[in-house]
């Protein structure tokens, strides 16, 4: 086991391992950080850019998420500059695609909204993009809205590191970019798929729902999913 | 493989070389090769053949001679060497009968004659090519890049030869370190630095990687050096192995050059017959072979991880750094990744000393940068200069100036991850601080001439549009925010935007810089933060007078709009 040692987080000290990255650490200390591609057990990717933080001596802003701790290290989560983008990253997700809450069946249960609200997103500022994305659904206990998608590509790893079925991937680039289901076939014509749900229950937003909800009455219990990982992970 | 028979391929070559009475080169890089130089090798060849004199005048293929737009080139190369412009089957029968057989030099056909009026015939007399310092371009355009024994005898594998037998590895660093050699693909980093840092990972599979997914626009550097070339490269990779102790390395290079992969493929196959891949090179304990993989085509896969996943045949998108690939690289291992050019520059080094290679250029960009010069320039082409070379030096005494008297605008360097130089920074020597200061970036030496009739804003929409099409979608700000930009710069040039519309640009562009993931989008809002810093009445005209200045963007006026409604 290696020796813990102590870093500081907005000037507070705090403990940290040796292999640790920066999230798990402020998140450990209840330090909120804001995450949308991230979730606990899966591994990071560094993608939404929201947990992007400044560290001393460092010239570049780092995801929190995907940078490991070190001693001496000096973190700044809070400044007006990280605040400002975190406020601009958020819109330009808001400005994608088409994040209209009233019509979505994650109203009130949707990550993305929480995050808007948590960052202070009373307006978009920049055009809405909104192009006409498929909806699939072809499954028959779950439909995927890509109107609703950020690429935040949760649902892709779930698939492949903890149910082992592989079944997603992205597919294009840029703003063209898609989450598809094995060779962007169908989901319902998928073989791979386990239909385990699990990219359901960690989708942040109302892009992967059960095929059953109704606008705003949808629930999800991405903590299931967390708690599955955490077992897996824990030695008998 | 020993130094004797290294030494006796070479003079073989001589030899041969000694008893032709002429040697006639082809340029047969990808330029010339499009304008027509392979038939211009057989009308040459069955010109001879009828001349009966296939022992005595060799004719044979070169790389990139340089001169790009005047392709096809033919060089006749004993002692005086001439280059002939815009040779075609018929007018190549004409250089054999009157120069080769009668040493008439035929003036209508010399390098430039359109447009000196006193063409040279010695070619290397043309201001194109009398400033240029030819270090990793020494043997293009020179040396037929399909046979391994001719560049044997340019002496290609001396450098490795040494580097084997006589250097332990922390020298070869050492000397690469001191020669003060920078990262050619555009970052300036420290070669040997890199070097170091992979070489002191113990006991570890290591990887090297040439990175040749050259891809901005208007660039071919690395095509050429690979097309023209091919050994240098591959022997560079092979020192680079030698020193931090890699026994594997791997050529990435786009499928958009399929010339350069067949030569490198036969470079790398002719290699392994003579000894210098596979097992006990040089006699030595020394083990390395060299394997190429083709990208499909993605702008991105240019940047180190996302280069590294597709060599591992994963989708090709970065990840973010730390850790770099030096530590944790293909499958997970210490991989050293350089660009073509900088592997191009090591044999060289390694030959005749830091020394030398460091008094090239100036005190902290040393060497020599390839350019490819491309636009509104007379001599579009390929050129090689020492570092701290000023932009004037280039464009108008290299370059031969702007077309048609036209006013010289900017100079776009470092392609879409770069900025533009207006004309007041022309006296500017060229080196990486100096390009960043200006805002720009040296980038891997694409450099595009912009004359009075180009629209600022216009080249600061296209770049954008190039970003926005090669953004691999993964991060947020670089997926939506290159998109975001480039509506708002199209709507600029249509005249349909307002003041507020530059305002969500401006805040945009240092968002976007600061928190994309990799360097495509880290660099994406660099043509269009130096066009505004420098040519910023040109974004007002369009915006608040609704009127290109340049007269190249369509603009909806209200006229407009009335006219498309009858």
């Amino acid at each position: 086991m290696n020796a813990s040692f102590t870093i500081t987080i907005d000037n507070q000290s705090v403990e940290a391992t040796p292999g640790e990255s920066l999230l798990e650490v402020c998140r450990k200390a209840n330090i909120p950080l804001p995450v949308m591609c991230d979730f606990k057990g899966l591994s990071p990717v560094g993608a939404c850019r929201l947990c992007l933080v400044e560290i001393e001596g460092v010239p570049k802003l780092l995801p929190a998420c995907t940078t490991l701790v070190a001693p001496n290290q000096a973190v700044h989560t809070q400044s007006d500059k990280l605040r400002k983008y975190r406020r601009m990253i958020i819109e330009l997700i808001f400005s994608e695609r088409n994040h209209i809450c009233a019509i979505c069946v994650a109203n009130n249960n949707c990550e993305l909204q929480k995050m808007a609200y948590e960052l202070g997103m009373d307006h978009v500022r920049f055009p809405y993009l909104t192009p006409v994305c498929e909806v699939d659904a072809s499954h028959e206990k779950y439909v995927m809205d890509h109107n609703r998608c950020i690429l935040c590509t949760r649902c892709v790893r779930v698939c492949s590191e903890i149910e082992g079925a592989m079944t997603r991937d992205v597919m294009g680039r840029g703003f063209d970019a898609r989450i598809i289901t094995e060779f962007k076939q169908p989901w319902g014509d998928s073989t791979g798929c386990t239909s385990c749900g699990k990219c359901v229950q960690v989708c942040p937003t109302g892009a992967l729902t059960p095929n059953d909800a109704a606008q705003g009455r949808l629930k999800k219990n991405p903590e299931l999913v967390a708690l599955l990982i955490e077992k897996r992970e824990a030695k008998p | 493989m020993n130094l004797q028979q290294l030494n006796q391929i070479s003079e073989s070559v001589q030899e041969k070389h000694g008893s032709c009475l002429k040697r006639v080169g082809v340029c047969c890089g990808a330029g010339c090769i499009s304008s027509g130089s392979t038939a211009v090798v057989d009308s040459l060849k069955s010109a001879v053949k009828a001349k009966g004199l296939e022992d005595k005048v060799e004719i044979f293929p070169t790389g990139c001679m340089g001169a790009c737009n005047q392709g096809p080139l033919v060089k006749v190369d004993t002692f005086n060497e001439t280059i002939y412009q815009k040779v075609d089957a018929e007018n190549a029968v004409q250089i054999i009968e009157q120069h080769v057989l009668q040493d008439q030099v035929i003036p209508s056909m010399l390098l430039f004659s359109d447009s000196d009026p006193e063409p040279k015939v010695r070619a290397d007399e043309n201001s194109f090519f009398q400033k240029q310092v030819k270090v990793v371009l020494e043997n293009c355009g020179l040396v037929n890049p399909e046979s391994i024994e001719e560049a044997i005898h340019a002496g290609s594998y001396m450098a490795l030869h040494k580097v084997l037998t006589s250097m332990k590895q922390e020298e070869v660093i050492y000397e690469i370190k001191k020669s003060g050699l920078r990262g050619r693909g555009g970052a300036g980093y420290l070669t040997g630095l890199k070097w170091g840092i992979v070489a002191k990972f113990q006991n570890a599979i290591k990887y090297v990687v040439c990175n040749g997914d050259e891809g901005d626009p208007g660039a071919f550097m690395d095509r050429s050096v690979l097309e023209g070339d091919p050994h240098r490269v591959l022997e560079g990779m092979l020192i680079g192995g030698y020193a931090v102790g890699a026994g594997k390395g791997y050529l990435y290079v786009r499928a958009e050059y399929p010339l350069a992969i067949k030569r490198f493929e036969q470079a790398v196959k002719q290699a392994r017959s003579f000894g210098f891949l596979g097992k006990n090179i040089f006699e030595t304990n020394f083990e390395f072979d060299v394997e190429i993989r083709v990208g499909a085509g993605a702008f991105v896969c240019g940047e180190e991880t996302a280069l590294v996943a597709s060599i591992e045949g994963k989708r090709g998108v970065p990840r973010p750094r730390p850790p770099y690939p030096a530590e944790s690289g293909l499958w997970g291992k210490p991989t050293l990744i350089n660009n073509v050019e900088t592997f191009a520059n090591v044999p060289p080094i390694i030959l005749s000393g830091h020394h030398w290679f460091s008094k090239i250029g100036t005190s902290k960009s040393t060497g020599t940068k390839v350019f490819a010069l491309t636009g509104k320039i007379n001599h579009t082409g390929l050129i090689e200069v020492p570092m701290g070379t000023t932009l004037r030096e280039i464009i108008f005494e290299l370059g031969g100036g702007v077309p048609e008297g036209k006013r010289f605008k900017a100079a776009q360097t470092g392609g879409p991850s770069g900025g533009c130089i207006p004309a007041q920074f022309l006296d500017t020597k060229v080196d990486y601080e100096n390009l960043v200061s200006l805002g720009s970036i040296m980038g891997s030496g694409g450099l595009i001439v912009m004359d009075e009739s180009s629209c600022m804003v216009e080249v600061a929409r296209y770049f954008m549009e190039f970003c926005m099409d090669e953004s691999c979608g993964k991060c947020v700000p670089c997926r939506v925010g290159t998109k975001q930009m480039h509506d708002l710069l199209n709507k600029i040039c249509q005249g349909e935007a307002a003041s507020s519309d530059l305002e969500l640009l401006e805040a945009l562009a240092p968002m976007v810089k600061e928190t994309s993931l990799c360097g495509l989008g880290m660099t994406a809002p660099n043509p269009l933060l130096s066009t505004l810093r420098y040519f910023r009445e040109e974004y007002r005209a369009h915006i608040i007078e609704k009127r290109c200045p340049a007269g190249v963007c369509k603009m909806k006026t209200a006229q407009n709009k009335k006219k498309a409604r009858v």
